[in-house]
């Protein structure tokens, strides 16, 4: 009962969210007429705006929330540690990388798959060192600097690459690919995206129970019949799937997999199975509020939506390290 | 050939002939803008232009890239350019500051232009450039040359369509800049007007739409992908041009030079297909 409460709330936040979203734009046209427009047989400049541009960007960011929130909670939950979060252990820097080699070298020109499969690459990279490093207790010392680590050269090179590219616009891109952004994007980074990110999910769903079991530690969740080897490669699949591909499509948008998860643990109790769906739509809310946001703060410059969640994740960020303090040391 | 090309050559070897320069103009000449090593170019004589900016050898940027290929390249900074032993630098208004502060320190005289922000420009930093570089009777021929040219291209048409200029990022120029007066010269209403914005600025893809132009004009792809670029081939800006998109020549359009003249030119070719009638 509880849950089913959370579960309408949450999604009719998304919902009016999502609305909203389709809402806002720099052409400056009536409620009602927006609306009617999605549903209009005739075309018209009105619809074009409303299905190419509008659509696919809330659409985009309900899926690049639901990724960012899911992959937290899953690795929050797996590693035991509310630290873990795919921006700040360097999954997502990673497969940009990924994604930017594709872009680069034309691999993604040869073949459209070749840019979510080359970020979703470089996002393996990172879960699996991220992981042998950390160990299954998942030290928040060990966890912290290996995320800076790899952050800071998957960053580097990223700038690097993009800096050797003979295209004059690709330098000043490296602040999209480090903030991320929604601007302009299309139906076809949708239905690019969305085969892997659903092939994400359901594996990252599919953790809730042996999630449950590992609050019991390892020993007792194996003895329940959980196979740990194979919940760890679920694990990595599931979190590099859905946040390369939404990577590859919007950029590396951070701090949503922290907030997220961390405003709604207490609402959830001690459950990270039901963390899992909760964290997915609420991920997907705070996207579409920050992508919102960030057109109405400044709707003529292509504000970056990481700029937004920094503000509002950093300081949590900071709070959570605080209350570590003695883990940390 | 294009209307210029012709014209640029016959004067070429009128300038071979004539001679002289005189006799206390610079020897050593070195650009490092794109656009005055277009207009030295243009105005110097043989061997007067020692070196051009490295812009001036990539074909998308510049349009004089067969003579510049000649002359070697420079990056632009300040020790490539002393090394030279320049008696004269041909710079941009937006010239690294750093580098012309560093020349003026080591004595290197300096002479900067500003960009040309209108047809009407051209003919003036034709005219600075012919008087830095000693060349002034041969410059004056030029300017009479490129002005008439330009008055016989001018649009009687009586049909204005709406065009909008539109680059990377969602960038659009509007009447108050050269390629807006190049647009405005062939004949057509520019909507970034319409949008409020009447120098350079960001129209949002939404409100290109909205505005529904006749004619979308957009600039030569540069070599592999940018993010910056993809906005030219989204499916919605697809939609509204269909049949009446553009892509016009990027180096006729970026420097206030006589080139000018052929991207007027092609502008005005993309008018016909407007039809007197419509």
């Amino acid at each position: 009962m509880r849950y089913l409460r959370l579960f309408i709330i949450l999604c009719t936040l998304t919902s009016v969210l999502f609305i909203a979203s389709l809402l806002v734009g720099p052409a400056n046209v009536g409620v009602f007429d927006s609306l009617a427009a999605l549903w209009s047989d005739d075309t018209n400049p009105l619809q074009l705006v409303m299905y190419e541009i509008r659509l696919p960007r809330a659409i985009l960011a309900v899926m690049a929330g639901v990724s960012l929130g899911l992959s937290g909670a899953a690795l929050q939950g797996y590693l035991r540690n509310p630290l873990a979060e795919p921006g700040l252990i360097g999954v997502s820097s990673s497969a940009a990388l990924g994604a930017v080699i594709a872009l680069q070298t034309g691999i993604a020109a040869q073949f459209a798959l070749g840019l979510p499969l080359a970020a979703l690459s470089g996002a393996v990279v990172a879960v699996v060192l991220i992981l042998f490093l950390a160990g299954p207790r998942g030290g928040s010392l060990t966890l912290i600097l290996a995320g800076i680590a790899i952050s800071a050269l998957a960053g580097a090179l990223t700038s690097l690459v993009l800096n050797l590219s003979p295209n004059p616009f690709a330098v000043s891109e490296i602040v999209f690919w480090m903030m991320g952004s929604l601007t302009d994007r299309s139906m076809i980074h949708v239905t690019l995206a969305l085969p892997f990110m659903i092939l994400g999910w359901v594996m990252l769903a599919g953790l809730g129970r042996s999630m449950d079991a590992l609050t019991l530690g390892e020993d007792a969740a194996e003895s329940m019949g959980i196979h740990l080897t194979r919940v760890r490669w679920q694990l990595i699949i599931g979190v590099a799937a859905s946040v390369g591909a939404m990577t590859a499509v919007a950029g590396a948008i951070g701090f949503v997999g922290l907030v997220v998860p961390h405003i709604l643990r207490r609402f959830v109790g001690s459950r990270p199975s039901h963390l899992l769906w909760a964290s997915a739509i609420g991920g997907a809310a705070t996207v579409l509020a920050a992508d919102i946001a960030v057109r109405l703060i400044l709707p003529d410059r292509d504000l970056k939506l990481g700029v937004v969640m920094a503000i509002i994740g950093a300081p949590l960020f900071l709070h959570l390290i605080y209350q570590n303090r003695r883990d940390v040391v | 050939m294009s209307v210029y090309g012709l014209l640029s050559k016959i004067l070429m070897v009128a300038a071979l002939v004539s001679g002289a320069a005189f006799a206390d103009a610079p020897k050593r000449v070195v650009s490092i803008n794109l656009c005055t090593d277009q207009l030295a170019l243009l105005l110097a004589e043989p061997r007067q232009l020692i070196s051009v900016s490295r812009l001036s050898h990539d074909p998308i940027s510049s349009a004089m890239v067969d003579q510049a290929i000649a002359i070697p390249s420079n990056r632009g900074t300040a020790e490539d350019i002393y090394l030279l032993k320049p008696d004269l630098v041909l710079a941009g208004t937006f010239s690294s500051p750093a580098t012309l502060s560093m020349l003026d320190r080591l004595g290197v005289p300096v002479e900067q232009f500003a960009p040309a922000y209108s047809v009407a420009d051209i003919a003036a930093r034709m005219d600075q450039m012919g008087i830095a570089l000693g060349r002034q009777v041969e410059t004056q021929d030029q300017i009479d040359a490129f002005e008439t040219q330009l008055e016989s291209l001018r649009s009687q048409m009586q049909i204005n369509p709406r065009a909008a200029l539109y680059y990377a990022n969602g960038y659009t120029l509007g009447e108050k800049t050269l390629a807006g007066e190049i647009l405005a010269h062939a004949g057509f209403q520019n909507v970034a007007k319409e949008a409020g914005l009447t120098s350079g600025g960001t129209l949002p893809l939404e409100q290109l739409i909205m505005l529904q132009p006749d004619l979308v004009v957009t600039g030569t792809r540069y070599p592999a992908t940018s993010r910056s670029e993809e906005i030219l081939d989204h499916p919605a800006l697809d939609a509204i041009r269909r049949a009446n998109r553009k892509n016009l020549t990027d180096r006729d359009w970026i420097c206030g030079t006589p080139f000018v003249l052929n991207a007027i030119q092609d502008m005005r070719d993309a008018h016909q297909e407007f039809g007197p009638s419509k």
